[in-house]
């Protein structure tokens, strides 16, 4: 089955890649250019791995899965991430 | 900001299971000690993975209904989804002592620390009130006076999760208000409301736009999406609202 759920439930296999939370980088979609924080943007969990989608456009920026000993990393959908360091 | 240092990356790690409770007929919360838990913020979540003895994982993820006040002690609560792969081991299997699984803490877009102020308006569904609860655990722990109000749907009074400690702390905290409605089952002589929330329901209950409320809405996809859309109807501004939608994940 397929559920939509939010950018917060992807942030957790996010961040076992990217360090930083990942729920309040801002993600730029190539499909409609809309932007906004990942984890405003929808996400569906299926048992393959993860798609985080345009909640506007229904682009899919990212699509991450893990399998033994590698990511799977599909971020076309992305045109820019801003990541915010604090500094 | 207060939070310069890079997080880091998550990396999965050990919790003992120190106590459980029973809150319903279906939902369980879960304290764990875990030794090297950097810290969490009210609403964020964790992810709980169970491995089987072939090597078969399952992710889920879970609400952290304990306040950061209580730290190193960490406490989900779980409801149990009967076809679920994950919670049904998690309310009926886990034991006191047992070892469990975990990364986290998760999110920092739905969250609220009481120096963020309010008014504040919570809208749950279901067991959409467990990181909801974080953050009114964390308001009275801090003794947070920010005006708050709680609007709670349920199907049956039975299924109202944290029914007693609401109580108390609408009678022990001050600016804090909670409204319930139960949209199956009534208990005699019940005066709240009795359907699914609405536009009209959140026009009576929801602070007025015009005080720049912040909202935070959990619960299932579409009541999250119900609940977001007549907040902005009524005039609240959309970057104000914060959601977060639960539901299960996975292949079942």
């Amino acid at each position: 089955m397929e559920n939509k759920l939010d950018g917060n439930a992807a942030a957790g296999i996010l961040q076992e890649i990217f360090p930083f939370d990942m729920t309040l980088v801002q993600a730029t979609c190539t499909g409609c250019g809309a932007t906004d924080v990942i984890g405003a943007l929808a996400a569906y969990i299926h048992g393959m791995g993860t798609i985080v989608r345009c909640p506007s456009c229904d682009t899919a920026l990212i699509r991450v899965a893990q399998t033994r000993g590698r990511y799977w990393l599909d971020m076309r959908g992305v045109r820019f991430l801003q990541i915010n360091t604090g500094a | 900001m207060e939070r310069t240092a890079l997080p880091g990356r998550l990396s999965w790690q050990l919790g003992e299971v120190v106590a459980t409770q029973g809150e319903t007929a279906r939902a369980k919360s879960i304290t764990l000690a875990l030794p090297t838990w950097m810290g969490h913020r009210a609403g964020q979540h964790v992810d709980v993975r169970l491995t089987a003895e072939d090597g078969y994982q399952a992710e889920r993820s879970y609400s952290i209904a304990s306040p950061p006040e209580e730290q190193p002690h960490v406490t989900l609560t779980v409801e149990r989804l009967d076809d679920g792969e994950v919670s049904p081991y998690l309310t009926g299997e886990l034991r006191i002592g047992d070892k469990l699984e975990l990364r986290g803490p998760i999110g920092g877009y739905f969250v609220w620390e009481a120096q963020m102020g309010g008014p504040l308006l919570l809208v749950a569904g279901g067991s959409g009130i467990v990181p909801l609860m974080a953050m009114l655990r964390h308001r009275a722990a801090v003794g947070s006076t920010v005006a708050t109000r709680l609007l709670y749907s349920s199907r049956s009074s039975e299924e109202v999760i944290y029914s007693d400690e609401l109580d108390h702390l609408v009678s022990s905290s001050t600016m804090l208000e909670v409204v319930q409605t139960l949209t199956r089952v009534q208990p005699p002589g019940w005066t709240g409301y009795h359907r699914r929330i609405d536009s009209e329901m959140l026009r009576a209950v929801a602070w007025p736009p015009g005080q720049r409320p912040l909202a935070f809405i959990c619960g299932p996809t579409p009541f999250v999406e119900t609940a977001a859309a007549s907040l902005v109807t009524l005039g609240y501004d959309p970057v104000r609202i914060k959601t977060e939608r639960f539901g299960p994940t996975g292949e079942t």
